[in-house]
């Protein structure tokens, strides 16, 4: 190494890394430290306690219905998004007409992804907004109004205890579909079509291609999407902060983890549990990107 | 129809031919009819709601919510419009674009310096500082906002600008550092080394060499950083109550139309707030779709 690019490194290191440090890494750390203390968060005296938060944590009625709408959550978003983002990719790539060269993909590619991938770049409450108007409960709501002329009847859609937390689910499906058609459709293109070719002089259908090379090929992708998914999943907060009454009704039916810290640490005075709640939710999505990871781990393919 | 298949790549090359006869040409081909059918359903069910808020914005509150939803509005309120303005839209749109220029100036500074720093010299720690940055890409903000709202709180910067700005930064650099270091890896080392030799110090060749060297990493990462600061929620409702940003005014303009009752306002906010993002999407679409989806990726 060159005389003085110590210096220099350490020039361009020391300001991106102080912010770093004190607004990521410290809050981070602080919040495991916090969760062992009763802190209200507005005195600035607090008592250590150990593990009485998580004690409490595991009674709290609120929290672990909060936790179950997020594992709901955490099955359902995934598995949609993923499923239709495959399909529109496949159906993008070989749904088109076909003629001497072999199947095509469709016309209009360009548009479909330009539209589908939409949602993503708008804000969540921008969305969360859009969406609790057209699934207004009224007969004359948007949604109601249409389902209601093909003869399907009306929704309470949000103000349904029963169904409110599907609605959240799907907003989220509808937002993420476009990224991950995007996301799979790069690396379909990206599969050399050798191995397609091969496919095809074995006689390889439609289906088997798709689902014996396609599928394993794009593996590691569906992988990376799951474990991006189940952390959107695991969050949720701004959506339903913004899109439901109260936030996290009606009747708690969409109270998730988010909420409860938010509502804990800024509104009860209970700074120290709320931190208990995000180490909670810090083990959980360890957890779950280590068995994504784990679980559905295959030999890599090379091309 | 069995015998066939098709990667994109496949379109300008012949492939063997192997279609049996009969099927060749035909533009309509019952896959084709339903592949089209389902990609058009999910186009309507996407770009409708936001073709309807965008008409909503002219429309009074009886048309919104009266008896016949989807019908036009009968005379184009542009008062929405002013009315929302005055309700703070303005202040908002100020807000977010102060926080957005600082912000995204910043995140591309440091981000690309620290990038450049790890991708390029060696020394001791530099792993280290590597995966520290990179641990910090999968972990939702959730996990720290409550201590992290005391920190800004002690520096005295809730609801201000460089407050804002400096959280808007650290959360930003993850991604940031991230992408560049793989971009400042791919670019050949030999040009940098020729202005070394030539006497131009380190920081010289960095900002002299490199960095215009390394613009199409910066632009697809720059556009990530607009939208995804422009578009932040849960930071700002948290650190800056005071000061809203856009996205923030929204959720509160909503929360008060349950007592006001003035919903062409709120949609009027809504398109004010949806426009700039859908023409910059819209211009630079094979970019944000790019840079948005070539990180996760890799």
């Amino acid at each position: 190494m060159r005389h003085g690019s110590y210096r220099f490194v350490a020039s361009f290191l020391a300001l991106p890394l102080a912010l770093y440090a004190i607004f990521v890494i410290s809050p981070f750390v602080q919040a495991f430290y916090y969760s062992l203390t009763d802190w209200t968060g507005i005195s600035p005296k607090f008592e250590f306690v150990g593990l009485e938060n998580f004690q409490t944590l595991a009674r709290d009625a609120v929290f672990r219905q909060a936790l179950g709408h997020n594992v709901i959550l955490l099955i359902g978003v995934p598995l949609f998004t993923i499923f239709l983002a495959l399909v529109f990719a496949y159906l993008l790539n070989v749904g088109g007409k076909a003629n001497s060269a072999g199947v095509q993909g469709v016309r209009g590619n360009g548009f479909y992804k330009l539209a589908f991938f939409l949602p993503q770049v708008l804000s969540v409450p921008v969305i969360a907004v859009i969406w609790s108007v057209v699934m207004t409960s009224t007969d004359t709501g948007l949604l109601n109004s249409v389902t209601n002329k093909l003869g399907l009847g009306t929704s309470q859609y949000l103000a349904s205890p029963k169904i409110a937390l599907y609605c959240v689910m799907w907003v989220l499906i509808w937002g993420s579909v476009g990224f991950y058609l995007v996301l799979f459709n790069a690396a379909m293109s990206g599969i050399p079509k050798d191995i397609f070719e091969a496919a095809i002089i074995d006689g390889a259908g439609r289906f088997a291609t798709f689902s014996r090379i396609t599928l394993p090929l794009l593996w590691d992708t569906i992988q990376t999407a799951w474990v991006y998914l189940a952390i959107l999943a695991l969050d949720a907060y701004a959506l339903v902060a913004v899109m439901t009454a109260g936030p996290g009704g009606p009747d708690n039916s969409t109270q998730v983890m988010g909420l409860q810290i938010a509502d804990n640490g800024f509104q009860y005075g209970r700074a120290g549990y709320a931190s208990a709640m995000g180490v909670v939710l810090f083990f959980l999505t360890l957890l779950i990107a280590a068995v994504m990871l784990r679980a559905t781990r295959r030999d890599r393919i090379e091309y | 129809m069995t015998l066939q298949i098709d990667v994109e790549g496949t379109r300008s090359e012949p492939a063997p031919k192997i279609t049996p006869a009969g099927s060749s040409d035909r533009s309509f081909s019952p896959v084709n009819v339903f592949s089209h059918t389902v990609l058009i359903a999910w186009s309507i069910l996407v770009v409708v709601p936001f073709v309807w808020s965008l008409i909503a914005s002219l429309k009074s509150t009886g048309e919104i919510f009266g008896d016949n939803p989807w019908a036009l509005p009968k005379e184009l309120l542009f008062s929405n419009f002013s009315k929302a303005w005055d309700k703070g839209v303005g202040d908002y749109l100020l807000n977010s674009g102060v926080v957005v220029v600082g912000g995204v100036f910043g995140t591309m500074l440091f981000g690309s310096m620290v990038a450049y720093v790890l991708a390029r010299y060696e020394f001791p720690g530099n792993r280290f500082i590597y995966y520290l940055f990179a641990a910090g890409m999968m972990f939702p903000t959730f996990l720290a906002i409550v201590p992290l709202f005391f920190v800004v709180k002690g520096f005295g910067m809730v609801s201000t600008y460089q407050g804002l700005i400096l959280v808007y930064i650290a959360y930003s650099l993850p991604f940031t550092v991230f992408f560049m270091h793989a971009f400042f890896r791919t670019l050949p080392t030999s040009i940098a080394e020729a202005a070394l030799v030539d006497g131009a110090g380190h920081a010289t060749t960095f900002f002299r060499v490199m960095l215009p060297m390394a613009k199409p990493g910066l632009i697809s990462v720059g556009i990530f950083n607009v939208l995804g600061q422009w578009n932040q929620f849960v930071l700002p409702s948290f650190l800056s109550p005071e000061k809203p940003v856009l996205s923030q005014g929204i959720a509160t303009l909503l929360g008060s139309q349950r007592y006001e009752n003035d919903w062409g306002t709120l949609f009027a906010a809504l398109t004010i707030a949806m426009v700039p993002v859908v023409v910059v999407y819209l211009i630079f679409y094979r970019q944000v779709q790019a840079g948005l989806t070539g990180a996760t990726l890799k």
